[in-house]
């Protein structure tokens, strides 16, 4: 170990991986063995980096060196000339788009220049399938602190302190709801942690266990301490096999450590964990229908109260947080709460992770300060819109969320404020679409997702998500009166205040936002049955205009075969057979179809 | 693996595992360090590069000097005066040295390194690299 001087560490994320990442690990570690050089030089295999838009990635350290887009071919000219020669492969540098000026240093690169990491402190840092490595940045001594020189009550009012806010989605606080957990008598209480990640475009939760599992750990140790539980479970969908292995394999190293089981680091407390494999039900994310999932029961969620800190598991206390909230536990107790409430705005302390997706330059995964802007996180993080579109929208809270326009982009986020914007966080997704997206459409999708997760429990999420997006379709098809709009409103109303969790009190969301900062958009799709964005393929006609030439190029390019017209004469389109996929429209070089 | 029985326990398995994590963790803080470039193109290599890298490294540790990260580079284009290190002080602009043998070396860590005190054998920085 003494000897060596430099770590080449590779993103081992799902993303990544899925992009030959394994075979870059197995290439690089060869050829540096070839070198001579494996004393030298170690590969390790890290969680997200991130940057998933630039991955597969590999970074070199200590100089901080950030290659993007690595295949397994470049690996041989970054031994040769990098780890050998010491020379920076220039063509593998990420390139700054407005400067045009390669950037070598991760640090000095706009994704990363405002973030923050603290939940993703570990995250393409360490080598998750190795304890030792989460022990040198300080893992477990929380644990250790908290079972040796706190009590259960100082660690719930550290927590308390710190202000920390549940980040699942509803923002609750995390060291109220330890405290209720605390105060029922049981001979048996429970840790659940909430790892079912349903929202579309969302992957901080799983990013999170494969990069960092052992943070995960000790947390739910450190709650099972506060509340009085001494069994964990963590309920993770099925649909994250890399993620289930890594926490299986670092709950197994724990446990040889000593660090789980019983009489942890001689204090005599105990506590355990095991998973439960869900089938990837969004409802089951909801923590009543989550526990009866476990329970081997349907997954349906059933009133609050009472609280699953009164009675949760099998009736007993249970204390269900989210991935991310545990993630940040270590580091209050280990840094303190005034620390922690130091970042942030007054009532959303700490930092929040999200998954930025959409048509943004920079997809990927990120962690700022509460308070940062919109703005700041879309333009300076997420580096624009693609294409040099305009931007239109962003989406929070996913299927539960609102939409944000621009007059919101200068808004710091926390958990209040979005709510007062017509959105809410949410658990972290963020989905940006530009001017060439319709909100409708936009909506419909949302309703869609909602109707099939429905499950079908009560009546007014049932019935009431399947008529929206009938009158969803209705709109989007161009065949809606005003009348489908107003009911579409009603409706939305009628099953916020009546479904029975929060699928369905959150469901119509999409559609009320959408309808609040787009209306214009509605009226067009209703009265002029037109999609001003150019997306509903049922209002959207393309026409050949002055500008043809007769090249033939659209002629051959179309699928169905319906445009016709001699070479060097203008051309036709049957709009009867037209199936709008607008193949032509992005071959033709001159400008001579036009989208109406 | 044996259990670990106490937070004592821990404490000195985490001194243990330190070093582990160390490079990176300079990676990460690498502009309050001081940062020591080896060139290492054929020139600096043929020259005895690679031996007065590890020389500063260890040498650095032995006299107690934490903040120190040794990386290599490729040439930097001062092939007269192989094996060239260039030291840079945070805050502080780059400084290269010529013709570094292990006294060199030696003498550039316990002056400049400990005390910012120049040395002979500076030579004028006349390349970029990219940041
Ligand atoms: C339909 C629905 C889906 C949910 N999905 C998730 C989820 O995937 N992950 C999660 O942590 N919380 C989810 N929640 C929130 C949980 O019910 C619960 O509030 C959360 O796990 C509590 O943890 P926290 O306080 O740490 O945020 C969902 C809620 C609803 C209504």
């Amino acid at each position: 170990m003494a000897n060596e001087k430099m770590h080449v560490l590779v993103c081992g994320g799902t993303g990544c991986l899925s992009a030959e990442g394994e075979e870059i690990i197995t290439n690089l570690k060869s050829q540096i063995a070839e070198a001579g050089l494996d004393t030298e030089v170690a590969v390790l295999k890290t969680g997200c980096f991130g940057f998933c838009e630039k991955g597969p990635i590999v970074k070199i350290l200590p100089d901080n060196t950030f290659y993007v887009r690595v295949t397994p071919e470049d690996t041989e000219e970054i031994v040769k000339e990098h780890l050998i020669k010491g020379r920076k492969v220039e063509r593998l540098l990420y390139v700054d788009p407005d400067k045009n000026e390669a950037i070598s240093d991760s640090k000095k690169m706009d994704f990363y220049k405002k973030q923050m990491r603290i939940a993703l402190r570990n995250c393409g840092f360490i080598d998750p399938a190795n304890i030792d490595e989460y022990i040198a940045r300080d893992g477990y001594m929380a644990l250790g602190k908290a079972v040796t020189d706190m009590t259960p009550d100082t660690v719930i009012q550290e927590v308390k302190d710190s202000g920390l806010r549940g980040r699942g989605g509803g923002g609750f606080p995390t060291g109220l709801k330890w405290q209720f957990a605390k105060s029922y008598d049981a001979d048996q209480k429970y840790v659940i942690c909430n790892a079912d990640e349903g929202d579309p475009g969302a992957f901080m939760d799983r990013s999170i266990l494969e990069g960092d599992p052992h943070s995960v750990i000790e947390a739910m140790a450190i709650c099972g301490y506060a509340i009085g539980a001494t069994i964990g479970r963590v309920y993770i969908r099925a649909e994250y096999p890399l993620a289930i292995k890594r926490l299986q394999y670092a709950i197994d190293e724990a446990r040889n450590y000593g660090l789980l089981g019983e009489d942890i680091l001689g204090s005599g407390f105990e506590f355990d964990i095991e998973l439960t494999l869900g089938a990837g039900a969004f409802v089951c994310g909801e923590e009543t229908a989550l526990i009866h999932s476990m329970e081997g029961k349907r997954g349906e969620p059933t009133t609050k109260p009472p609280f699953p800190a009164e009675s949760g598991y099998w009736g007993k206390p249970t204390n269900v947080n989210n991935v991310e909230t545990f993630a940040n536990i270590p580091v209050i107790l280990l840094k303190g709460a005034d620390w922690f409430s130091s970042i942030g705005t007054e009532k959303s302390t700490g930092t929040k992770v999200f998954a930025l997706a959409g048509k943004i330059n920079n997809v990927g995964l990120i962690e700022v300060p509460m308070g940062t802007t919109l703005r700041e996180v879309i333009y300076d993080i997420g580096g624009g819109i693609k294409d040099g579109k305009k931007f239109k929208a962003v989406q929070t809270g996913g299927p539960s969320g609102g939409c944000l326009t621009e007059k919101d982009l200068d808004t710091p986020i926390d958990f209040d404020n979005l709510i007062a914007k017509g959105s809410m966080m949410g658990s972290g997704g963020m989905i940006v679409v530009d001017e060439e997206s319709c909100m409708p459409a936009m909506a419909k999708f949302y309703l869609e997702f909602t109707e099939e997760e429905s499950c079908g429990k009560c009546t007014p999420c049932r019935i009431g998500t399947k008529r929206l997006s009938e009158l969803l379709e209705l709109v989007c098809n161009g065949k809606a009166e005003m009348r489908h709009l107003d009911e579409l409103k009603r409706l939305s109303r009628v099953i916020k205040d009546t479904s029975l969790c929060g699928l369905g009190q959150t469901a119509p969301n999409p559609i009320l936002s959408t309808m609040e900062a787009f209306w214009d958009e509605y009226i067009a799709h209703v009265k002029d049955k037109t999609c001003p964005a150019g997306e509903c393929s049922n209002l959207i006609k393309y026409v050949i205009n002055d500008n043809c030439i007769g090249c033939t190029v659209c002629a051959k390019v179309c699928p169905v075969e319906c445009i016709e017209g001699e070479r060097k004469q203008m051309h036709l389109i049957d709009q009867d057979e037209c199936i709008k996929c607008g193949a032509c429209y992005e071959k033709c070089k001159f400008e001579a179809i036009d989208k109406k | 693996m044996a259990k670990i029985k106490s937070l004592d326990e821990l404490m000195k398995i985490r001194a243990n595992v330190q070093n582990k994590v160390d490079l990176r963790e300079k990676g990460e803080n690498i502009d309050s360090l001081i940062q020591v470039h080896v060139a290492m193109a054929t020139c600096g290599i043929a020259a005895g590069a690679r031996e007065i890298m590890d020389f500063i490294i260890q040498d650095s540790h032995k006299e107690g000097i934490d903040n120190v990260v040794v990386t290599q580079t490729g040439c930097m284009g001062y092939c007269y005066a192989e094996p060239t290190i260039q030291v840079t002080l945070p805050g502080k602009d780059p400084v290269v040295f010529g013709e570094v043998t292990q006294e060199k070396a030696k003498k550039i860590i316990e002056k400049y390194m400990k005390n910012g005190e120049l040395v002979d054998g500076i030579i004028p920085v006349t390349h970029k690299t990219v940041e």
